[in-house]
């Protein structure tokens, strides 16, 4: 009884509800002048970013320019010094935390493939399904037939249906990075934040990653950071190019290669 | 549902037979043959056969928090003594006037303090059913604040292990003075009735001992419900990951917390399943010693199977009884060379060996659940 008082509490006060995503006046995500500093290095540096509805944006930049920090502010994982990050017009994201940001529609894919091996494929999708996520819920939950379909749908998505009941620890790198975009799928998110996703896929599977994310942008938008420049290049409208924790320059993919700067920044000239 | 589901169920169907007629073959053994028949066990080996089910029964309940939620605590035994503390309180108002003292109110070791009325935490422990309820209340309640300060400030692994530790040991110490008022040193003891039966009686310790039997038969299926529930693999995978379920959605401190606050209630169960059958609980059982060995009948079982702590309680706790019965002083260098044995070179325990066995080459792309 204990336990059920606390989790309605906890687990149900202040997430904001389906739907509530303002961004019918500007962009979905925005931040807005933020500064991180870990023991004095400035990981990021007045930072402001604007991420569209739909849109799939892509960030580059050389190592340590802020791309992974820049995920862990809009996720909740690190709290930013100053500055704010608005989801919509309405949320303010700085004050929720993780399962909260989670639960409002912003999925994120880690950089190093982070699925379950105890548990199988079909496990791994059934436990990132967008649902009641308490406690007591959780112990009592049993798939509707809606639900199966569309962990159905997900897992022929990944391509990923002949191997459901494989534990997820048997699975080849590739195909766990495919599972961990299933599993930002089923949470059915308004934002997919997505660090290096073909790391360690062979050149087929890269290709069928960049027809997956393209065939998601519109429903989601997706905000994809990756080191490859031939497939930021074959799946980009729009790129951001990170330095030294702030934004040096935004454009399409030829505009950005073809700044001084940006040429600078990579060949440390 | 996993790939060794097969072999597993087999044991675990196994593991639940023996119990059902241990449970139900020792007391009706006790009825059926006279006291100088081979069959019939003396009340010393009923209680002594008790005794291993209510350490099974804990044994249980830590496997749920170290082995599924991957939280190893140090500490179990405080639960489980508290338990026995709340089943003790009412047996200790059963006495009434038949104390050294003769008084109908307060028990012998108040009267000896020259307290004159009973604290107010003792009151309602001579209704059974007031006592039943803090058997499960008392643990529970103090995992839930101990679980909800812990988690919520995300202390994880050997520092939780090491507070969980001292957790038990602050409370040996506060329950070892007398102005606790229970008991000091000597705790709770000379026990005379349980529900109006003599404790001492023959015919009470066999239907204690199925009532512990029962208690670890149902612990066993409920674990193994929720274990195959969906909150059951949220645990797991927080075992496994826990910051990536939390960007999943899950309040991964509140899921913690509940399988904390369940598997101290088993083990407050199991507390109070066990004194009325050894008649007796002191302070000693809070030992952090006590709690160190609870984590090693689990080890030598097999963690993470749920039967696997059950046959580990019940082996070490056999070998325990025959060998401080040989050597009293060898015991802890046994159970220090089994933890480390089996650390060392049988990693899933018992089971683990039982599975290699019954399944030779592992196949990892089995289609799970279908006979091969």
């Amino acid at each position: 009884m204990m336990i059920s008082a606390a989790t309605t509490t906890e687990g149900g006060a202040s997430l904001p509800l389906d739907g509530e995503v303002d961004a019918r006046h500007g962009p979905i995500l925005y931040m807005e002048d933020v500064s991180v500093s870990f023991d004095g290095f400035r990981a990021l540096n007045h930072l402001s970013l604007y991420i569209d509805d739909g849109e799939l944006r892509c960030l580059i930049g050389p190592n340590g320019a802020g791309k992974t920090t820049l995920m862990d502010v809009i996720t909740g994982k690190t709290k930013p010094d100053s500055g704010s990050v608005f989801f919509g017009q309405t949320i303010d994201l700085l004050e929720l935390d993780e399962p909260a940001i989670a639960q409002a529609g912003i999925c994120r894919k880690f950089q190093k493939p982070s699925v379950f091996d105890a548990l199988t494929v079909f496990e791994n999708l059934e436990l990132a399904l967008k649902t009641d996520k308490r406690t007591w819920p959780t112990l009592f939950h049993r798939l509707n037939n809606e639900q199966r379909d569309r962990i159905q749908d997900v897992l022929e998505t990944i391509a990923l249906s002949g191997q459901q009941r494989q534990l997820a620890g048997a699975l080849s790198h590739g195909q766990k990075q495919w599972l961990e975009i299933g599993m930002l799928l089923m949470q059915d998110p308004k934002v997919m934040l997505v660090d290096e996703p073909i790391a360690g896929m062979t050149h087929q599977e890269v290709e069928r990653t960049a027809e997956l994310l393209l065939s998601l942008q519109g429903q989601h938008s997706i905000v994809v950071v990756e080191h490859d420049m031939e497939f930021v290049r074959s799946i980009a409208r729009k790129v951001t190019v990170l330095h030294e924790g702030s934004v040096l320059t935004e454009g399409t993919m030829d505009e950005v290669q073809n700044d001084t700067r940006v040429i600078q920044v990579y060949l440390g000239g | 549902m996993k790939l060794q589901d097969l072999t597993k169920d087999k044991t675990y169907t196994t593991v639940l037979l023996a119990l059902a007629s241990v449970t139900l073959l020792i007391p009706l053994c006790n009825l059926i043959f006279p006291e100088d028949s081979a069959l019939h066990f003396s009340a010393y080996s009923v209680s002594l056969i008790g005794k291993y089910l209510t350490f099974a029964l804990l044994g249980l309940s830590l496997d749920m928090v170290w082995g599924y939620a991957g939280i190893l605590v140090l500490g179990q035994g405080a639960f489980f003594a508290l338990g026995g503390y709340a089943m003790g309180m009412y047996l200790m108002r059963q006495i009434g006037t038949r104390g050294v003292y003769g008084n109908a109110e307060l028990p012998d070791f108040m009267v000896f303090l020259n307290w004159t009325e009973l604290p107010w935490y003792w009151y309602g422990f001579e209704n059974f059913g007031f006592a039943m309820l803090m058997v499960l209340l008392a643990p529970g309640l103090l995992a839930f604040v101990f679980g909800w300060l812990a988690f919520r400030s995300r202390v994880t692994g050997v520092y939780l292990s090491i507070i969980t530790q001292a957790l038990t040991y602050a409370l040996l110490l506060a329950f070892f003075r007398n102005e606790m008022g229970f008991g000091g040193n000597n705790g709770l003891t000379d026990f005379k009735d349980i529900l109006g039966f003599n404790i001492q009686s023959e015919a009470v310790r066999s239907v204690l001992l199925m009532m512990t039997g029962l208690s670890l038969i149902g612990a066993l299926l409920l674990c193994r419900w929720i274990v195959n529930s969906k909150l059951g693999r949220v645990v797991t995978a927080i075992r496994d990951q826990e910051s990536r379920v939390r960007f999943l959605g899950y309040r991964v401190e509140l899921f913690k917390l509940w399988v904390f606050v369940f598997a101290a209630m088993l083990a407050g169960l199991a507390g109070a399943l066990y004194v009325p059958q050894v008649g007796i609980i002191n302070p000693s059982e809070f030992s952090p010693l006590n709690s160190l060995e609870i984590v090693i009948w689990v080890a030598v079982g097999g963690r993470g199977t749920l039967y696997g702590a059950i046959i580990g309680a019940v082996l070490v706790n056999y070998a325990k009884t025959v060998l401080t019965g040989l050597m009293p002083d060898a015991w802890l260098f046994c159970l220090g060379g089994a933890f480390i044995l089996v650390t060392l070179l049988m990693p899933d325990g018992i089971v683990g060996l039982l599975r290699r066995r019954a399944k030779p080459k592992p196949t990892l792309n089995a289609t799970g659940g279908q006979p091969a």
